[in-house]
């Protein structure tokens, strides 16, 4: 086989570069273009230029800050425009408003606040008891005879309907709807709710009670019984609206022309009317027959009670609460009972005080109220909780509810510090461990919402001392866990966090490796999440690489990947936040302890290379490229440290790579030898390359990862200069050995495209002058100077390289090669066209042979190679390219037959 | 609507003693000036009687017989024929509530067989084109106050398959328990009725307990006399098996209007009782009576 010389074509890589380049067209004043501000009149467009640069016309973008839209608008924006020709009209309402709001507010303040958040809590209800069960509702309406035109003046007339819807409900339509879905049922109760709201907005009083009559009538049903909480909920929905529209109507005839009630009102300012009308109701619903009724719908309006009496409804309270041992239904009662909790809290509030301080009754009271409710008046709550009796339910358990609710809603301000002192007082007392940090747990949350550092310390410290007689600790693991949770989620400032003294002590107690590796994961993820700038404050350096240390040293043969990959993005996520400023070498060193202290994690060690690597190039941007002697002294340390770690890495791959980037980083440093070395650890290492490799737990082959690698290996050899004692292009021609010897698959053309990469690269490297250097290292061009022994030398390597391809081509002339043989022609066919020089005869002929081989078996895709044929011709319209039309003429397309 | 014509009355609860001055407004509202021939004010008064069906039968005598008993029957001329402008004309009236002789105000009473009821008319007597305009108006008579303290009459009762009267077989009924008290039955009229009950123990199940208050209203005369017991209401106070020993509160409210201080005259008499139905499971039906006397404080 006759040997092909190489020849390669000569390039000017400025010149390409700018024939590559779009031309720029400057744009003419008045021409459209989509980026410029939209001008409208002549007036405005001198208006919009000066705000930008003054010099250019309009046509330059950089001057339009403006926005189009409001530039368009004149300036001015449509919607503010409205809002202010809108806001006198607001101004109007304001008073309207804020006396609503007032209004809504005192709605609160009398039995609003102490509330539960039952919103929430119906939602809940309503969405996990669910029934696919049939319902049914029976419901005893008055026909629509009452509707409301029959309402006239006439007295009589009234009493006579009311009578008439008085008979209704006596014999009234009994309406049984049977086999309803839950669904339906829930609509139904929307329905009747509806009903109610439009009977009483048409003055149909007596219809309205009807409703509601007939609706709490369902509740003495149970007969689908997991639909019953969720029953409750939508019937209590009705009573609610009806006891407010009862409240609101009386209250709305209390307000004559002169003043409105206040909002604390005593019964003495309610009119006589409004009082009348009040008894009617009580009386109206006291003759109701059926107990379960009358109870919901006197308990649904005892908040009426204000307007008769002070103290009505506290004595109504009572009688209701008897009234409940009348239904027999236990669950029915249940739920009756809740309902009279839910419509009067603060008034069982003061009965727990009367009824002697039972502590389960408190204890009830604090886990179902509200904590805002509980919180303000924590004090009252304290001082029962100190009077009531230890017997029958332990102390400990009411200090911890009442710091659950304080964990939720904030006590009044001059109150706080008092509140931490008495429940601390007794909490302190206690002596089962177990009741104690049970207690603490719930306190330490308060303690850390409203209290600095020292307070915070005294509390871990009485901890601490609590917990560690007989080794106390080992049983409270999560209590202590859930502590330091709450420390950490108060304090995002570590170096606060880390000069509260019985901080690491506390730390201590974790002595089962277990959880002391997951208290510092909590740790450590709160740093990352809330450290913000970079530190080098030596208080938390010195606990957080105590505390990564610990993460570290857990990690053994027996840890979980996941677990390892963990713990190293932790630690990753440390070593990143650390900064010593311009203290390189204190830098570097701290690099050199995490080192050591973290070498059997892999990522950090990664990460630390990294890190280096960058804190070199950093060096180098601080003295602007120039190293001084200290300086280069530096770089060559951190050089150095790379070059040990590295080896001590698994991973083949991070090794080439990790090799090939600090080989980089050494270069742009000016340590030549250095950067020498790496490249030829790299060279050195791939022939380990294994067949297969292991990617995310699955076995690859390995070999398209190395064309990867080698790739961006020679975009690296291109600029390195030879060194003066090896011979020319030692690196290449080390590498090539390397992947000559290398045992490539036999199924795969890999071996060939690298060679294919290798003849771009000495193409390249024949060049006068390289496509890229980097800033004061001499590359071979300008060590050669092209020279020709040089260049001699190099083709000499093409040769072999292009040996090497032909031979493979060869071999591939095989049936079932066919395909491969024409695809690597064509790759080949390409790279000449691109690189070769084909004023050359015999590259010419070469190219023109591998045309035909790409086509020969019919393997070719048409497609392209009628797109090749185009693009020649057109290469051959450039200056200097004419020797390619007579190519194209020599390049005959394969017609299909 | 051309003219309306309107009675208010000064008290919101329209309660008035006798010896008070009724007092309020006429309200005349129209469009245009109305025309008139004098307006009016009328008080009236009186005690209707009327038999049962079922009494009708025995005493046939009674039939027809029993009139209307006039408390009171009181006209005052208010305004004297004219015009009223247009607009709202607002006329103040007072009426002091006294009687002829030797006639009482009985207090205002809604019954089945008795009556008593007081209404305010006002009349505008109008030309022949017009139609005369009337307005009636109901108000309320509240007998006077009881002088001196009211004795309170506190009753326990047990009840039993023993204590029953009226069973046919006693050996087929369950075996209950039931013990309760009233606090009294002397009862002030504003305030409820109240006591406990306990079921200390019923073989069968218990459906309802439930407190029925009842008037016994009885019209009569030398001749004779009809005496009915109907119902006033009928409240539940347990609705189903209520737990054992475990006192279940009597709580009633005297509904207003239909029921009123016990009363006896020589033409009729109005009288309240309670029972106390408890409804067992397999339809039994155990009633303990209890009669009331209702007075006002």
């Amino acid at each position: 086989m006759a040997v092909f010389p190489w020849h390669s074509r000569s390039r000017n890589y400025k010149a390409e570069f700018a024939s590559c380049r779009l031309e720029a067209v400057p744009l003419e004043f008045g021409d459209y273009h989509p980026l410029k501000p939209i001008t409208v009149t002549e007036s405005k467009t001198k208006k919009v230029s000066r705000k930008g640069s003054t010099s250019s016309t309009s046509s330059s973008s950089s001057s339009s800050v403006l926005d189009p839209l409001s530039s368009v608008l004149d300036g001015t924006d449509p919607l503010s425009m409205f809002a202010a020709t809108a806001d006198p009209a607001a101004t109007v309402t304001r008073p309207l408003d804020s006396s609503r709001k007032r209004r809504d507010r005192d709605e609160n303040s009398i039995v609003g606040s102490d509330f539960e958040p039952w919103a929430n809590k119906r939602g809940e209800i309503l969405a996990r008891y669910t029934t696919t069960e049939k319902l049914s509702i029976n419901l005893f309406m008055g026909s629509e005879k009452g509707k409301a035109g029959t309402v006239t003046s006439a007295m009589s007339e009234k009493v006579r309907t009311r009578l008439e819807e008085l008979d209704d409900f006596e014999e009234g339509s009994q309406k049984e709807l049977l086999n309803l879905t839950q669904q339906d049922y829930v609509n139904r109760i929307e329905e009747l709710n509806q009903s109610l709201k439009d009977a009483w907005a048409s003055d149909q009083k007596v219809k309205a009670l009807k409703i509601v009559i007939q609706c709490s009538k369902l509740l003495s049903d149970t007969s689908v019984i997991q639909f019953y909480p969720s029953k409750f909920v939508l019937i209590t929905d009705i009573l609610d609206t009806f006891g407010k529209l009862v409240y609101e109507r009386i209250f709305s005839m209390c307000v004559d022309n002169r003043s409105v009630l206040p909002d604390h009102f005593s019964p003495e300012n309610v009119n006589d009317t409004a009082k009348e009308t009040c008894l009617n109701w009580f009386f109206k619903i006291a003759s109701i027959r059926e107990l379960i009724p009358r109870f919901y719908v006197e308990a649904s309006i005892l908040k009426c009670n204000k307007f008769l009496s002070k103290t009505g409804i506290s004595e109504c309270l009572p009688r209701l609460t008897c009234m409940i041992r009348g239904i027999g239904d236990p669950l029915v009662s249940v739920y009756a009972r809740a309902y009279l909790c839910r419509a009067l809290l603060t008034e069982m509030m003061d009965r727990c005080k009367k009824l002697g301080n039972n502590a389960l009754l408190l204890n009830s009271v604090m886990s179902a109220f509200r904590a805002e409710f509980i919180a303000t008046r924590s004090m009252d709550f304290i001082g029962m909780i100190k009077e009531c009796d230890e017997s029958g339910f332990p102390k400990h358990l009411l200090f911890r509810s009442l710091g659950l609710n304080l964990a939720l809603a904030d006590p009044p301000e001059g109150d706080r510090l008092q509140i931490l002192n008495e429940a601390w007082k007794v909490i302190t007392k206690l002596k089962n461990p177990q009741d104690y940090i049970n207690c603490a747990e719930v306190w330490v949350e308060y303690t850390c919402k409203h209290f600095t550092k020292r307070e915070v310390n005294t509390v871990l410290a009485d901890v601490i001392k609590h917990m560690t007689p007989d080794r106390a600790f080992e049983d409270s693991y999560p209590q202590l866990h859930s502590i330091i949770k709450k420390v950490i989620a108060h304090f995002h400032d570590f170096s606060v966090l880390f000069s509260v003294e019985k901080f690491l002590p506390f730390l201590d107690m974790f002595q089962k490796e277990s959880v002391r590796v997951e208290v510092c994961k909590c740790i450590m993820e709160v740093f990352i999440k809330h450290q913000q700038e970079p530190t080098k404050d030596p208080v938390i350096l010195n606990a957080l690489l105590h505390v990564c240390k610990t993460m570290h040293d857990s990690v053994n043969a027996l840890t979980l990947e996941d677990e390892k990959r963990m713990l190293a993005y932790l630690i990753n996520g440390f070593i990143k936040m650390v900064s010593f400023g311009r203290d390189f070498e204190q830098q570097l060193s701290f690099y050199v302890e995490a080192r050591s202290m973290f070498c059997n994690l892999e990522p950090v060690l990664v990460q630390l290379i990294h890190s280096v690597n960058r804190l070199a190039m950093e060096t180098r941007k601080v003295m602007k490229g120039n190293h001084s002697r200290k300086t280069a002294a530096f770089v060559r340390a951190c050089v150095a440290y790379c070059f040990i770690t590295i080896p001590s890495l698994v991973g083949i791959f991070t090794r080439l790579n990790l090799y090939l980037h600090s080989g980089q980083v050494a270069l742009a440093n000016q340590c030549l030898s250095q950067a020498d070395a790496f490249f030829k650890a790299a060279i050195s290492l791939i022939p380990e390359v294994p067949k297969m490799i292991n990617i995310d737990g699955k076995m690859r082959p390995s070999e398209s990862f190395l064309l990867e690698f080698l790739c961006n290996f020679f975009s690296t050899l291109l600029i390195v200069p030879d060194h003066p004692e090896h011979g020319v292009l030692f690196l290449v021609r080390e590498l090539l050995n390397v992947i000559q010897d290398y045992t490539w698959e036999d199924s795969s053309d890999d071996k060939i495209r690298i060679y294919t990469c290798v003849l771009h690269l000495l193409s390249a490297m024949s060049q006068e002058n390289y496509l890229y250097h980097i800033d004061k290292v001499d590359s071979n061009d300008s060590l050669y100077g092209g020279d020709s022994k040089f260049l001699a030398e190099n083709n000499k390597l093409c040769e072999t390289v292009m040996a090497q391809i032909l031979e493979h081509l060869k071999t591939l002339a095989k049936d079932e090669a066919l395909k491969r043989q024409s695809s690597l022609g064509l790759s080949f066919f390409n790279s000449i066209l691109a690189h070769g020089d084909l004023r050359n005869n015999r590259l010419n002929q070469l190219s023109v042979n591998l045309w035909h081989l790409a086509q020969r078996h019919g393997c070719a895709d048409t497609r392209t190679m009628v797109k090749t044929l185009e693009y020649i011709k057109k290469r051959s319209k450039q200056p200097d390219m004419g020797h390619l039309t007579e190519l194209a003429l020599r390049l005959p397309l394969q017609t299909r037959t | 609507m051309g003219t309306s014509l309107d009675i208010k009355i000064k008290r919101a609860n329209k309660v008035y003693h006798a010896g008070e001055v009724l007092s309020g407004v006429v309200v005349i509202s129209g469009k245009d000036s109305i025309q008139h021939q004098g307006v009016s004010l009328t008080v009236e008064g009186s005690v209707n009687l009327q038999l049962s069906a079922k009494s009708v039968g025995v005493f046939e005598a009674f039939y027809n017989s029993v009139k209307p008993i006039q408390i009171i029957n009181s006209t005052i001329e208010m305004v004297k024929p004219g015009k009223f402008p247009s607009g709202k004309t607002e006329i103040p009236f007072e009426f002091p509530l006294h009687v002829k002789g030797n006639k009482v105000l009985y207090e205002t009473y809604h019954g089945v067989f008795v009556n008593i009821q007081y209404t305010l008319r006002c009349d505008m007597r109008r030309s022949l084109l017009a139609k005369d305009l009337t307005k009636t108006c109901e108000f309320i008579v509240h007998s006077a106050p009881q002088k001196g303290k009211l004795t309170p009459s506190p009753v326990d009762f047990t009840i039993t398959p023993e204590t029953l009267q009226n069973v046919k077989e006693r050996a087929l009924l369950p075996k209950f328990l039931i013990r309760g008290h009233l606090n009294s039955t002397n009862c002030v009229i504003t305030q409820p009725l109240t006591g406990e009950l306990v079921v200390e123990s019923s073989e069968a199940a218990i459906k309802s307990i439930e407190l029925q208050l009842v008037r016994v209203e009885t019209c009569g005369c030398a001749e004779g006399y009809a005496r009915d017991a109907t119902e006033i209401q009928n409240i539940q106070i347990a609705d189903g098996d209520v737990c054992r020993s475990l006192s279940v509160p009597i709580y009633m409210v005297f509904p207003r209007l239909f029921t009123c201080p016990t009363l006896e005259t020589t033409n009729f008499k109005v009288e309240f009782e309670v029972n106390i139905v408890v409804l067992l499971h397999a339809d039994h039906l155990i009633t303990e009576n209890f009669p009331l006397k209702l007075c006002r404080m």
